[in-house]
């Protein structure tokens, strides 16, 4: 097994893994993060149910490995590709042959990463940490209000463009990296590869999309 | 046509190497790219000077020995053809050419355009074959193969080894060569008795000779002279991972 993570085709399968792993994440945060549209009651009760939730508990810690791990191996791919080509070419024409971010998988996912870094500062460690965020009570049940945190961050005009510049650098690496992700591991072949194509340019505009849309629209109507 | 060309030369493996430029003036647009360097090189030989090396052998597109990156193409700006079956009528008169040699960490460089590609006879030594015991030639009808898998196998076996793949790829990776061997056997009858010692082989080899992995760009599909596709990528990546797993 040793053998196998630290062969190309095995390392290409870790990221497989831990990309499609942090793919079905997003599925699930875009989800609760649509609960914002039907307003605080329906939104606290949706990110309480999250954080109290056992399962989640359990998943936090895999999804943080699941990142550490997606980021390790990416760096050690980028390092060990670029290897491969001491001399460059002087001249390459590279826009004829293959897609802008298949070439640019690295600089895009670094990009999302310093994103990534901003989100947690506004949210996660305001939630758990600093406890920034004010209390609200549904029924008796006691929580934390957490629309109120996210919508008065989208009151400010800089914060909605960074993250929807984020929503869009994500799309761009999930327009490659849905269908990359299951040619790695073998699910792809002439048929299925035009399918997963457009499937994942499809799952690259929701996610993108979906993400973008939230930050704008609370910027308008508030 | 007139053309400058700005072209690679470097006088062995050690040296450091540069570009030239040399205008080269009335070639016909028919000629072919080859021709084109042979008529540049013996311009070159009447001035007293060393002529460009360049590698190629059958110059009809079939035995993969042509090479050269040609304005930032691996066989120049044709699709689907072997720089040996380029002509320059996809050339523009009066424009800079520029031709530089493979780059890659397991194509070294030997002079001006030639680069060593034994790595890829090393990678199919490792596996790249059937072992049959020789004997009388069996019947031609008696392993029965459905005709989808026949054809499959046929268009893996098209590779012609001209490391193309390995040129255009951001990663230097010869998966797309690799894939076409593995495939080449793995649909046939005749193939799959060795096809997991063969995928587990050629892939070790394949990292250890220091070619990049595959990000599945697919520059690779885009550029090889034989439209070999990286469908058989995902076929080798099946076949390893089978053979891993069943280690
Ligand atoms: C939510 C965040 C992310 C998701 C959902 C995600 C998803 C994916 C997927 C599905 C792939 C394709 C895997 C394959 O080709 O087999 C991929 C590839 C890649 N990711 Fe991410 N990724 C994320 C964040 C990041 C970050 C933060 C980085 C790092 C700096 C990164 C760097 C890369 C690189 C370099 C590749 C290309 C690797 C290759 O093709 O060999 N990603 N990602
Ligand atoms: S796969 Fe195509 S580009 Fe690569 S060596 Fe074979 S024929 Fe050449
Ligand atoms: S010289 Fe044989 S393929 Fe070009």
């Amino acid at each position: 097994m040793s053998k196998f993570i630290t062969s190309s085709i095995g390392k290409k399968v870790v990221m497989s893994l831990s990309g499609l792993f942090l793919m079905t994440f997003l599925m699930v945060h875009l989800t609760v993060n649509c609960f914002l549209f039907a307003g605080a009651e329906a939104f606290n009760t949706a990110a309480h149910f999250m954080v109290t939730n056992p399962i989640i508990k359990v998943v936090e810690p895999i999804l943080a490995l699941g990142f550490v791990v997606h980021i390790a191996w990416s760096i050690w791919i980028t390092i060990q590709n670029m290897m491969a080509r001491p001399v460059r070419y002087n001249k390459t024409n590279q826009g004829k042959n293959s897609s802008f971010a298949s070439r640019n998988m690295f600089v895009l996912g670094g990009l999302v990463l310093t994103f990534l870094a901003l989100h947690i500062a506004n949210f996660y460690v305001k939630i758990k940490f600093t406890h920034e965020i004010g209390a609200v009570s549904y029924a008796g049940v006691e929580m934390h209000d957490t629309y109120t945190l996210v919508t008065s961050l989208f009151t400010i005009w800089w914060y909605d463009v960074i993250y929807v510049i984020g929503a869009i650098l994500l799309g761009y690496h999930l327009s490659h990296g849905f269908w990359s992700a299951f040619q790695t591991i073998g699910f792809s072949n002439q048929i299925w590869r035009k399918r997963l194509t457009v499937i994942g340019y499809i799952f690259a505009l929701v996610i993108a999309g979906g993400f973008a849309i939230i930050p704008t629209y609370f910027y308008f109507v508030q | 046509m007139n053309l400058k060309l700005k072209v690679w030369r470097q006088k062995n493996a050690k040296a450091k190497g540069g570009f030239e430029i040399y205008n080269i003036s009335n070639i016909s647009p028919d000629t072919s790219f080859l021709e084109m360097l042979d008529i540049l090189n013996e311009q070159l030989i009447n001035e007293g000077k060393e002529p460009v090396a360049f590698d190629h052998d059958c110059r009809e597109g079939i035995c993969g020995m042509c090479s050269l990156f040609i304005n930032g193409r691996a066989h120049g700006p044709d699709d689907d053809v072997t720089t040996c079956q380029l002509h320059m009528r996809k050339f523009k008169d009066g424009e800079t050419v520029t031709i530089e040699p493979w780059r890659s960490a397991a194509f070294p460089v030997i002079k001006d355009l030639v680069v060593e590609r034994e790595a890829f006879e090393k990678i199919q030594q490792a596996g790249g074959y059937v072992s049959v015991n020789t004997g009388g030639v069996p019947d031609g009808n008696a392993i029965a193969i459905p005709k989808e898998d026949a054809d499959e196998a046929m268009d893996a076996a098209a590779c012609i080894g001209c490391g193309a793949c390995v040129a255009t790829c951001k990663n230097s990776s010869a998966m797309l060569f690799v894939a076409a061997k593995v495939s080449q056997f793995a649909k046939l009858p005749q193939g799959k008795p060795e096809a997991a010692r063969r995928a587990k082989a050629m892939v070790a080899k394949m990292d250890e000779l220091g070619f990049g992995g595959c990000t599945n760009t697919g520059a690779c599909e885009a550029e090889c002279p034989k439209g070999i596709s990286i469908s058989h990528i995902a076929r080798l990546n099946r076949e390893y991972l089978v053979a891993k797993l069943k280690d």
